[in-house]
């Protein structure tokens, strides 16, 4: 044996390399059954930024199928108004894209958060807001009362255009003591060429 | 001598104790109301139990506690009850929150107190209930209810109890005073509290720039298994885990409690207010304040009813309002200002300060932070302030709880010593509530997204049922056909006329759909007899009509009747031709 590797050691040196890479082939062809990763780990990462409001205002039924959308189809990432522009950079920083501004085609960025509240007075029991939720947040049933649960809300409008009295608003969400937090503080400018115009220091 | 541990960092602010310690502790005089906040603690806010225009009397129970972290709250003084409703509050927000506003009747009536001299004989559940229904929350400043820490964990053996009359923020003394004048109630009430406990080892650790206070404890503790112990004064020694570390060397780890290293760390002043509630049954209704500031003219510390506006706090030490730079509720390091004097003095509220200008000027404007690391030097908990700070503009919440921001107790010694002036703590304290706001988006988010799943789920299973009942419609229809067109072959296929031919078609099936005699007999009696019902029912109310000598009714009614007739006859004789055939 060793004498045949000694006399063609073209051949040995072919054959050594022939039997590596069958052993590394089929480590490599186990692995990939083995640790098979099933459907696009990108489309839930993506969605987990989406801010699953499920408004539809991406032109998609949904977060999830945009998000697919994004990912398989290759479609902007600056479609999602509720998101805004922390939705966008999260999203390039993980697509690893240049980040776009919001696309006003599709609407605009709102700092008020808002949820759906129906006066119940006027409302006359159709139904057609409790098929609209996209989040099962309205509760009522034919010819009684509908009303909306508050905390499970995301403020999507939906319910708005189907109700045929009106009876819908979008109010802005109320800020208690819970919600407060300290600011940041406003950065200095100890350089008098960094200073901003005085009117607006003190807009 | 005791070992005792030292802690990383630190910082020596002046101390500026001097100006409030050396008189003895004040008696204020009843304001005129006061505004008791439902929170004053941490945890849900209380529930009132009062009604606009009721009367209360002195330590009678307002609110009472909602849930298992919270703390009922009591009557300050006797009057009635003008308001229930949202009042300033102190709170660095500014912002206001439900209050019981009582106007005094200027007469102090107590409510009928329940003293209890032989408490150590009591079983630990009913000390536990006295301190919980009395209303006692963490007095340092936390304000974090006490009979919650005070309650036993099966699981857990507490083995230490410590006091903490630390009171290492600048210009409180508190504490300070309260040792001095109070040391055996504070003794009395470490005991009660260690009863409650299941008999721990207690400490109580006092900074050594508080020598009455120590002697005074170290009188008291006297025949008691106490330890008294002193160690160099250092800001923020008295921060829980900080304390923990000097008295015991052990480090809580992040993002636990101290009962998880079986360590329970009470305030001086809540050991007082539990004793009272315990032996005299007095809620906790009033603590002791610090009012101090070169814009006063009497600087010292006060026993001051819970919901007293500071507004009369500060007139009775006489106030110069033109000579105040701000009013800070807490200490200069760690307290926040507020803008309005009516907000009341509450359970947490252990200084009010009201310095001149020259005394705490107005900071001078920041700079760019130079990277000397002498924040990293001075914090307390082993952080890297200007790391924190860098990804605080940056808001990169990642990073900076990878940093462990969360860690940070907020004491501003890095602040201190920056010598860019950079407000440090202001920055962690807004990216702490950033990422606070971001973990509550993101489970609202998660749960939105979980609700969207399953509503699209039950969508989808419903259209899915609704196409396979359209499908076994479709099915059980064309089967039909498939019969029709079956018993329709023969003639079919004797003439292909009748195939081609609509008409011929329709005829034949017509004929073929013909149901079975006897259902089809069945039919025509059902409807001979209401036919005949009909005309029986017509024939009663023509017979009315006449009565009543209705001519156009009973004109009407003709036609009807002899269209049934008709009916009846046609009806009759179809039945006939059954019959024969």
């Amino acid at each position: 044996m060793l004498a045949f590797f000694e006399q063609y050691p073209i051949i040995s040196a072919l054959i050594a390399l022939t039997s590596l890479s069958l052993v590394f082939g089929a480590v490599l062809g186990f692995a990939s059954v083995k640790f098979k990763v099933e459907g696009n780990p990108l489309v839930d990462q993506v969605d987990e930024i989406l801010p699953q409001t499920q408004c539809g205002q991406c032109g998609y039924p949904g977060c999830r199928p945009y998000a697919q959308a994004i990912v398989n189809d290759g479609d902007q990432i600056n479609k999602c108004p509720p998101g805004g522009q922390t939705t966008i950079n999260a999203l390039a920083d993980l697509l690893d894209v240049e980040a776009p501004s919001l696309d006003e085609e599709h609407g605009e960025e709102s700092d008020v958060k808002t949820v759906a509240f129906i006066r119940e007075e006027d409302c006359i029991g159709c139904t057609k807001c409790i098929q609209a939720c996209p989040v099962d947040a309205i509760l009522g049933a034919a010819k009684h009362m509908h009303t909306v649960i508050a905390s499970e809300c995301t403020g999507c409008d939906l319910c708005v255009e189907p109700c045929p009295v009106d009876c819908i608003d979008m109010l802005p969400v109320e800020k208690g003591l819970k919600d407060w937090s300290w600011e940041l503080p406003q950065p200095a400018n100890i350089i008098a060429t960094d200073k901003k115009p005085h009117s607006e220091n003190a807009a | 001598m005791r070992k005792i541990w030292d802690i990383h960092g630190g910082v020596h602010p002046p101390e500026n104790k001097i100006q409030s310690n050396q008189k003895p502790i004040g008696v204020m005089p009843l304001p005129d109301w006061v505004s008791l906040p439902l929170n004053q603690h941490v945890g849900a806010p209380a529930r009132p139990l009062v009604k606009v225009g009721d009367h209360v009397k002195t330590a009678q129970l307002i609110a009472d506690a909602e849930g298992f972290v919270s703390a009922p709250v009591h009557a300050s003084l006797s009057g009635k009850v003008v308001a229930i409703e949202n009042r300033p509050i102190p709170h660095a927000s500014g912002m206001q929150a439900p209050c019981i506003v009582i106007e005094s009747d200027g007469e102090d009536t107590w409510t009928e107190l329940q003293p209890c001299e032989n408490y150590m004989d009591l079983q630990a559940e009913i000390l536990l209930e006295k301190v919980r229904s009395a209303g006692i929350a963490g007095l340092g400043g936390a304000g974090f209810p006490t009979a919650v820490k005070l309650q036993p964990d099966a699981n857990k053996k507490i083995d230490t109890l410590i006091l903490n009359g630390t009171e290492c923020e600048p210009y409180i003394t508190a504490d300070d005073v309260l040792m001095r004048e109070q040391a055996n109630d504070i003794i009395a009430g470490a005991q009660l509290m260690a009863k409650l406990l299941d008999n721990p080892r207690i400490l109580i650790g006092v900074e050594d720039n508080k020598p009455e206070a120590i002697k005074a404890l170290t009188d008291a503790a006297q025949n008691t298994a106490i330890e008294i112990i002193s160690f160099p004064t250092k800001y923020p020694s008295g921060g829980e885990k900080q304390l923990i570390q000097i008295l015991t060397g052990k480090e809580v780890k992040s993002g636990t409690l101290p009962s998880e290293i079986g360590i329970v760390l009470q305030n001086v002043g809540t050991a007082v207010a539990a004793f009272q509630a315990i032996k005299d049954g007095i809620p906790l209704i009033e603590r002791v304040t610090t009012v101090v500031g070169r814009s006063l003219q009497i600087q010292r510390n006060v026993h001051v009813r819970l919901g007293t506006p500071i507004q009369h706090l500060l007139s009775q030490h006489g106030f110069d309002e033109n000579n105040c730079a701000r009013i800070i509720i807490g200490g200069p390091m760690m307290g926040y200002t507020v803008d309005s004097i009516s907000v009341p003095v509450i359970k947490t509220t252990n200084c009010v300060l009201v310095p001149s200008e020259d005394e705490m000027p107005t900071p001078p404007p920041t700079q760019p932070c130079i990277r000397c690391g002498h924040c990293a030097d001075a914090c307390p908990a082993n952080l890297l302030p200007q790391q924190l700070y860098w990804y605080s503009q940056a808001q990169d919440f990642e990073k900076l709880q990878a940093h462990h921001l969360m860690d940070c107790i907020e004491c501003g010694a890095c602040s201190y010593v920056c010598p860019s002036a950079i407000p440090l703590v202001q920055y962690y304290r807004a990216s702490k509530g950033a990422i606070r706001q971001q973990q509550i988006d993101k489970q609202k988010s998660d749960r939105a997204r979980l609700r969207f799943e399953a509503h699209k789920e039950r969508v989808e299973k419903a259209e899915a049922e609704k196409e396979a009942k359209r499908a076994a419609r479709k099915k059980a229809a064309e089967e039909a056909r498939k019969k029709i067109d079956l018993t329709k072959s023969q003639p079919a296929e004797k003439s292909d006329t009748a195939k081609l031919d609509p008409v011929a078609a329709a005829m034949a099936k017509a004929a073929n759909t013909k149901a079975d005699p006897a259902d089809e007999k069945a039919k025509i009696e059902r409807n001979l007899e209401s036919a005949r019902n009909r005309l029986a029912r017509f024939n009663h109310q023509l017979n009315d009509a006449r009565n009543e000598n209705d001519e156009a009714r009973a004109g009407k009614l003709e036609p009807k009747i002899k269209q049934t007739e008709l009916k009846i006859s046609e009806l009759e004789n179809k039945l006939a031709q059954m019959a024969k055939t």
